[in-house]
């Protein structure tokens, strides 16, 4: 389980709202039984899809289980597994790197993106609505299988990039084929769906009382100086909360780098993500007890990363009710 | 004067910024009705040569049609809004609105799953699955749809519990000084009032559904059963530079569903990932 603060949700307070107080005895027995029964559906899909595989793959990242042959066969080969990943295994710490690079570079300019177009669709005009709509729809499209290929092929050494290029005189990288510019297509990739960050920014944008802009503007702050001392502060949570989702999900990128190096996380090994990493070994080469270790670090990391940036949100992230969270 | 011009110069950066968004789409769109000679030839989007014949070649590349990888989708989309949309309401019922033990401990871990990253019990759930006999006939589709009829998308959960919190509890109330038990109440007042956040919920269901490749591709082995993007990935294999046009064609029809959806639902979806915070 991840460690998901509350905060984690700039919506409101994330404890259900309060239910009506009951008399004792009868009613109250009748509410708790029916608590349970909408709940079972959830309840048996916690322990079945999520805790029992949750333990059954920490029982798995001990073993030497391949998928092929019967649990009985399974031998307990202890810690074997993590000494291997961490000490023998020179493809875990480049996919680690890969993955750390995407997520570094990619999250920021990404979140960047969405905020300066924000800005600039945060004034009403005619077609605001329109802009905000088809920004947004890469989010929509660009995670599926048929945009990573348009992507490859955009990228390749005869695609319209390059010919784009060419215009210009420019001899341009066969990037996607190109081990020093595959990752950074993808990256390129994640940037373009900047729209569903942007549409949460806006969301936030809109909340920032007018008031505080007029008093700094009465102060005779120009225009940089309301957005360093008003907008960034009033919108940290915003952006908090922001980070935190495009992270996670930085983090845990497929499609596009199965699709460009056809799973195999090439060329040589420059788009191999994590979870590429991790479905190669699980899949390909059926090391499952190997890949459940994989695993268990991974869901380790991504929890460590969020504690990470709940402890900096602390000294950055401003909520307006002054509540220290 | 100076408010005009800086109108007109912000204007002109969000046209430009517009034209890249939209670049690759409609670069898409060119190539999938270019010529295997145009595709490697012309760089302007639109062909010379309108060349309809790549959705044909297409969608009888393989050996099962396309035509049976969409049917395949279609289903695990819609079968997956059916799923989330009942048992997340349920689910949110019973958080929003009744009281029974450890209801705070259970809403507790239903928020801490909401960030549990869905790739890392992908193993131990093909594990248990295959044991089960639910990998492959005559059950494929199993464990793409069982875990949506257990309300494991805990984002659907959260949203519904978001809103349920708006209803006046007051109607609740009335509806129990008549007598009505919790299931009454559920429903003939939650689940009518609740039916935005049900079309919120069915909207982004299907798109993730309808996009999915991680579990699609884990979970479905014989091709018959493949969907859209799984399907889409054997483009990849064979290199030969005669599938460009059609590999575009397929590939430009996998977004068509996608697409509508965005056009009729625009605003909604826009509001509704204001109001959850969900991912688009």
């Amino acid at each position: 389980m991840s460690t998901a603060p509350p905060a984690a949700v700039p919506a409101g307070p994330a404890s259900p709202g309060p239910a009506s107080r009951r008399g004792r005895g009868g009613p109250r027995r009748r509410e708790n039984f029916a608590g349970y029964v909408f709940l079972s559906p959830w309840l048996l899909g916690l322990m079945g899809i999520t805790a029992i595989p949750m333990l059954l793959s920490l029982y798995l990242s001990f073993t030497n289980y391949d998928a092929l042959s019967d649990f009985s066969e399974v031998d307990w080969v202890g810690l074997d597994n993590y000494r291997t990943m961490f000490t023998a295994d020179p493809s875990y710490w480049h996919a680690v790197r890969v993955t750390v690079m995407f997520a570094l570079i990619a999250v920021p300019l990404k979140l960047a993106t969405a905020l300066g177009v924000a800005l600039l669709l945060n004034k009403a005009f005619k077609g605001v609505g329109l802009f905000r709509g088809l920004f947004y729809l890469p989010s929509l499209l660009g995670g599926s299988v048929a945009l990573a290929i348009v992507w490859v092929n955009m990228f390749n050494r005869d695609g319209a990039f390059n010919s784009l290029l060419g215009v210009f005189g420019i001899e341009g990288a066969p990037w996607v084929n190109d081990p020093d510019w595959a990752l950074e297509t993808l990256m390129v990739l994640a940037i373009w769906q900047f729209g569903a960050p942007m549409v949460i920014f806006l969301a936030g944008l809109k909340q920032i009382p007018t008031e505080l802009y007029e008093a700094a503007s009465v102060d005779g702050a120009n225009a940089w100086r309301q957005f360093r001392a008003v907008t960034l502060p009033m919108l940290s949570p915003v952006i908090f909360f922001n980070l935190v989702l495009e992270t996670i999900n930085g983090f845990q990128g497929f499609t596009s780098a199965f699709v460009l190096s056809n799973g195999t996380g090439g060329p040589v090994d420059s788009t191999l993500m994590y979870s590429l990493n991790l479905y190669i070994k699980g899949f390909t080469e059926l090391q499952m007890g190997y890949a459940s270790a994989m695993a268990w670090v991974f869901l380790v990391a991504i929890a460590l990363i969020t504690v990470v940036l709940f402890s900096t949100g602390r000294f950055w992230v401003h909520y307006a009710d002054g509540e220290d969270r | 004067m100076r408010g005009s011009t800086r109108r007109v110069v912000r204007l002109l950066i969000l046209i430009v910024i517009l034209a890249i968004v939209l670049y690759p789409l409609l670069w898409m769109l060119g190539t999938s009705v270019k010529s295997r000679e145009e595709i490697a030839t012309n760089i302007g989007l639109w062909p010379d040569v309108f060349t309809p014949g790549n959705f044909r070649d297409g969608w009888q590349n393989f050996d099962v049609s396309f035509g049976r990888f969409f049917a395949n989708s279609a289903m695990v989309a819609v079968l997956t809004v059916v799923g989330n949309a009942v048992s997340c309401l349920l689910a949110a019922y019973a958080f929003a609105r009744l009281r029974f033990r450890m209801r705070r401990v259970w809403f507790a871990i239903m928020i801490g799953t909401l960030l549990l990253p869905g790739h890392v019990l992908i193993i131990p759930q093909y594990v248990l699955f295959k044991q089960l006999g639910w990998v492959g006939e005559p059950w494929p589709y199993l464990p793409l749809l069982v875990p949506q009829f257990l309300a494991t998308e805990a984002f659907f959960v959260f949203l519904m519990v978001q809103f349920m919190r708006g209803i006046p509890v007051e109607l609740d109330e009335a509806a129990k000084i008549d007598g009505a038990s919790p299931y009454t109440v559920f429903r003939h007042v939650i689940v009518p009032l609740s039916r935005p956040a049900l079309v919120t919920t069915a909207i982004f269901s299907f798109i993730w559904a309808w996009n999915d490749f991680f579990r699609q591709l884990v979970f479905l082995s014989d091709l018959q059963d493949y969907t859209v993007p799984v399907a889409l990935t054997l483009f990849i294999d064979s290199t030969s530079e005669s599938a460009v046009g059609p590999m575009f064609a397929m590939s430009l029809l996998s977004l068509v569903p996608v697409f509508l959806f965005f056009v009729a639902f625009q605003r909604l979806l826009v509001e509704g990932i204001n109001t959850s915070g969900i991912k688009g």
